[in-house]
């Protein structure tokens, strides 16, 4: 069991006009290499959970075991925690700073106190991962496409070798072809590497192709937790709350109702075709 | 934990002092600051005293907000009254420490400067806490509109303003995501000397500054986009009218100036306590 949530809850601005209950009473436990997706409305508490499974944010109350510690103890070390439960932001691009790629995704590793040595090994292992051309290695940042920019700023936070990788909405902003490589790259990473990857998302297609467990956030609460399949049966309750299952989900309804004798579980298209098919060989 | 500075911060809250025209509120908060200095009695402090509090509590904005603003000049404030207090001579020796006399007169201006300085504070932060920054910026272009036959860029001038406040709390925003991103890096912030901790801040100003380029660029395209070109002909979505409850306003606070002066005028000195 790597991370576990106990009753957490989390005010923004609280004593102020501004006052903001993001998360309420959220219990959750992320086991190790787990592949976990978490989708939500826009406000829902999807980044401010996530911000608090590294500590950047501190709980209003409730408590967040690392490994069995409780990481709000006095004396936890919290820059520990950060390289291993690695954190990368919505927009990764923008907090690229250096002259060269190579340097910025060193900063990492280099904060961790390692040798130069072994922060070019982790820089170009990292960069390797994420299937960052080499010939880009000593360019500006800010020369880079969308695309790789954001690879070189996953790359800078993989190469603190991290246990547990959490991507906010790794895929925004970017076109069709970059989205499916970016998250076909994470998938690579999850099989490669024993990490455990939760990916915050609201895409339902992209969170269903990829993860094992869904967490459905609703208003600060934990509305749904579950496998793909358990999660987007919910489908109605999904559409109250302004999300919806996998087109492919509606299709299979669709067709039942229309008298097909499929199964409605299916969550990708190819499940869905394979469904299908079956159906008229029977 | 950058959420939590405040700068010409407004509160929203449904009150006749949020509604009433931001001309009018300029002009009475001026009119306020001015009342501060014009008299010099207790009488007129407690006047002044009864108006602030009255339209604070009009205005529906907690007291404890307002009282937040100050802890911005305590140093200030501090250095005001000790000042005031120990270099101030006249009046009767009331105490005698060494070096240090403190004379009657001294006391109480020390005093009248204190209350001074935190009503001038107290009045103008209720202005911004009942003013939405782009209400304000319309009441200065409004105001100073004649200034236009003086060839000063009035509403140049006023859009830069209304820009730079709209940019505040994305900078703050931006700023604190790229220090959490950053910190997630495992950059230390908060620990080392003043050279670390200089150095610690530039993988937070690059950033930082590439984005408010970034963002001015897109803002003036988008300006452009849609035809901007400066104030000439330009006219506005909601114009500034005044209504009943602006004069009225406007009424009560000229009907205040009066009294505060003519209590500076005939009421002497004298009725201070000591």
């Amino acid at each position: 069991m790597a991370i576990r949530l106990e009753k957490i809850n989390y005010i923004y601005s609280p004593g102020t006009a501004y006052e903001k209950h993001a998360l309420k009473d959220i219990d959750l436990e992320i086991p190790d290499g787990q592949f976990l997706g978490i989708i939500g409305h826009t406000g829902s508490g999807k980044s401010t959970l996530i911000q608090h499974l590294n500590g950047l944010i501190k709980a209003t109350s409730g408590k967040l075991y690392y490994n069995g510690e409780n990481i709000y103890d006095e004396g936890f070390n919290l820059t520990a925690l950060r390289s291993q439960v690695g954190l990368v932001f919505q927009y990764p691009e923008y907090q690229l700073f250096e002259a060269d790629v190579f340097t910025d995704v060193c900063f990492g590793p280099k904060n961790l106190g390692l040798s130069k040595e072994e922060c070019e090994i982790r820089a170009k292992e990292a960069l390797e991962l994420v299937g960052f051309p080499e010939k880009y290695y000593h360019q500006s940042p800010f020369e880079l496409s969308g695309g790789q920019k954001r690879r070189a700023a996953i790359a800078g936070v993989l190469a603190m070798r991290p246990k547990v990788l959490v991507l906010d909405e790794p895929t925004a902003g970017l076109d069709p072809k970059g989205r499916d490589e970016i998250l076909e790259q994470i998938r690579h990473l999850h099989e490669q590497t024993d990490m455990a990857v939760v990916l915050v998302s609201h895409s339902m297609e992209d969170i269903a192709k990829y993860v094992e467990r869904i967490i459905v956030m609703n208003r600060g609460e934990k509305m749904l937790d579950g496998t793909p399949k358990e999660v987007f049966s919910h489908y109605r309750e999904l559409e109250q709350v302004g999300l919806a299952a996998p087109q492919v989900t509606y299709i299979m309804h669709d067709l039942k109702e229309c008298g097909l004798p499929v199964r409605t579980d299916a969550t990708t298209i190819e499940e869905a075709a394979e469904e299908i098919m079956r159906s008229f060989h029977d | 934990m950058i959420r939590d500075i405040t700068i010409g911060q407004y509160y929203p809250a449904d009150s006749v002092i949020h509604r009433l025209d931001p001309r009018v509120k300029i002009v009475c908060t001026l009119l306020f600051l001015i009342s501060l200095f014009v008299q010099n009695s207790l009488l007129g402090y407690a006047i002044a005293t009864v108006f602030l509090f009255w339209v604070i509590h009009a205005s529906k904005v907690p007291l404890k907000f307002i009282l937040r603003g100050l802890k911005a000049i305590v140093i200030i404030l501090m250095f005001t009254v000790v000042m005031n207090l120990f270099l101030t001579t006249g009046g009767k020796e009331l105490v005698h420490i060494g070096f240090l006399h403190i004379y009657e007169k001294g006391l109480r201006t020390s005093v009248f400067m204190a209350v001074r300085l935190i009503y001038l504070i107290m009045g103008s932060s209720l202005m911004t806490f009942t003013t939405t920054p782009n209400a304000l910026t319309d009441g200065i272009e409004k105001l100073l509109h004649p200034l236009n036959k003086l060839h000063v860029p009035v509403h140049e001038v006023a859009m830069m303003m209304s820009i730079a406040l709209r940019f505040i709390p994305i900078l703050l925003e931006e700023t604190d995501k790229i220090m959490k991103a950053q910190i997630a890096r495992g950059a230390d912030l908060e620990s080392g000397n003043i050279i670390q901790r200089t150095k610690a801040m530039v993988p937070i100003l690059v950033p930082l500054f590439v984005s408010a380029f970034r963002r001015a660029n897109d803002l003036a395209m988008a300006m452009e986009a849609r035809c901007y070109n400066g104030g000439e002909g330009r006219t506005k979505m909601k114009p500034l009218v005044y209504r009943k409850r602006d004069r009225a306003a406007y009424g009560i606070t000229i009907l205040y100036m009066v009294v505060i002066v003519l209590v500076g005028r005939f009421v002497p000195f004298q009725i201070w306590i000591f």
